[in-house]
């Protein structure tokens, strides 16, 4: 009993060392949204050009990504081939929200880069994205039939994030 | 002394007043104490008003001082998701901005600084509180360190009753092998 007394710091040492070890790796940018499992908040957002607008209504019956971009963000740029790719496969709604950007800049991207999206909502002064809880673009949501959030990617959306995160959920939802 | 320190106009010579060295030395020492003294009180300004580095810009700010009073205490209490480890006062960041606008916004509209708060851990979660709040995931933070010094406190408080306790007992008396042994240890040694 009375060893097991000496013994006991040097466990906790070790439990707490362990701890801040893992801790070592973990990556602090990437935030849980509290968001997870609730509905998708209100929003109604104007349209960038011809398009129709986006507003939480449009979201409804179907599963549906929800990708926040800007021009003048460079990992936009990068994830915007896998963006054409998700909606060339069409398994999916895909909306796209631009955060705090000029509508000319906005045009032009997608008009150099193609344009993935159904529907874009200009989110102006970037409160929908306040809304979301978004904290930097690109972050993309996932939306399932009732409009609950299932999902959050933050940052560009890689092949492997989305082999082994999105897709795999798209099918559980039931996305066609 | 004090004389010394204007030298005296016609008795020029060094001699006549020698004292004026050590009046020059006391000079130099007391506008070397003078110096220490600016140079610390201005390192201190510095520091002083570098710790409030706000990044409120003037137009964020409300007219009704009390209300800014209100949102400047909220805002030293929200964190800047994007900058981590900054309040949304101190960062200029432009989500920061935003996050002071709206905090400034929802004021107006008449929140309580709690649904203030509120209104962004719905959004953004606990991680934007700097001060985590009391539940019972975060017991462990808030209990953890004052149990320990509690604990820590009683254990030395036992372990110096117990050495009070052994150093006032009357040492144990000698079983019969061990003064067998002494005798014949002494016996050697005599």
């Amino acid at each position: 009993m009375r060893r097991l007394l000496f013994i006991l710091p040097l466990a906790l040492f070790v439990v707490l060392a362990g701890y801040f070890t893992l801790g070592l790796f973990r990556d602090p940018s990437v935030l849980p949204s509290v968001l997870i499992d609730k509905p998708a908040p209100e929003f109604a957002l104007p349209a960038l050009g011809d398009k129709p607008g986006l507003a939480t209504a449009d979201l409804a019956g179907g599963v549906a990504l929800v990708n926040f971009f800007a021009s003048w963000c460079v990992p936009c740029r990068a994830e915007h081939p896998m963006l054409m790719r998700l909606a060339d496969e069409d398994h999916v709604a895909l909306y796209g929200i631009d955060y705090k950007d000029k509508p000319e800049e906005a045009k032009r991207l997608l008009a150099q880069l193609g344009d993935p999206y159904r529907r874009i909502g200009v989110d102006h002064d970037g409160r929908t994205a306040i809304d979301f809880g978004v904290y930097g673009v690109p972050e993309t949501y996932v939306l399932d039939k009732a409009g609950r959030i299932r999902f959050r990617q933050v940052g560009p959306i890689t092949q492997e994030d989305y082999e082994r995160k999105i897709l795999p959920l798209l099918k559980q939802l039931g996305a066609s | 002394m004090r004389k010394c320190i204007e030298p005296p106009r016609h008795q020029g010579t060094k001699a006549a007043c020698r004292p004026r060295d050590i009046a020059r030395a006391a000079r130099f020492k007391a506008l070397r104490a003078k110096l220490l003294l600016g140079v610390l009180v201005s390192w201190w300004l510095i520091l002083a008003s570098a710790a409030p580095a706000f990044a409120v810009l003037p137009s964020e700010r409300l007219a009704d001082p009390a209300l800014e009073a209100r949102a400047r205490t909220l805002g030293q209490e929200l964190r800047c998701v994007v900058c981590q480890n900054q309040t949304i006062d101190d960062s200029s960041a432009d989500l920061a901005h935003d996050l002071r606008v709206l905090v400034r916004e929802r004021l107006v509209a008449g929140d309580s600084d709690r649904q203030v708060l509120a209104y962004l851990t719905s959004r953004y979660g606990d991680y934007v509180l700097l001060r985590p709040p009391l539940k019972p995931t975060t017991w462990v933070l808030w209990f953890g360190p004052p149990a320990l010094l509690v604990a820590g406190v009683l254990a030395l408080f036992a372990a110096w009753r117990r050495r009070r306790r052994d150093a006032a007992a009357p040492p144990m008396p000698l079983s019969a092998d061990e003064r067998r042994r002494l005798t014949s240890l002494l016996d050697e040694g005599g």
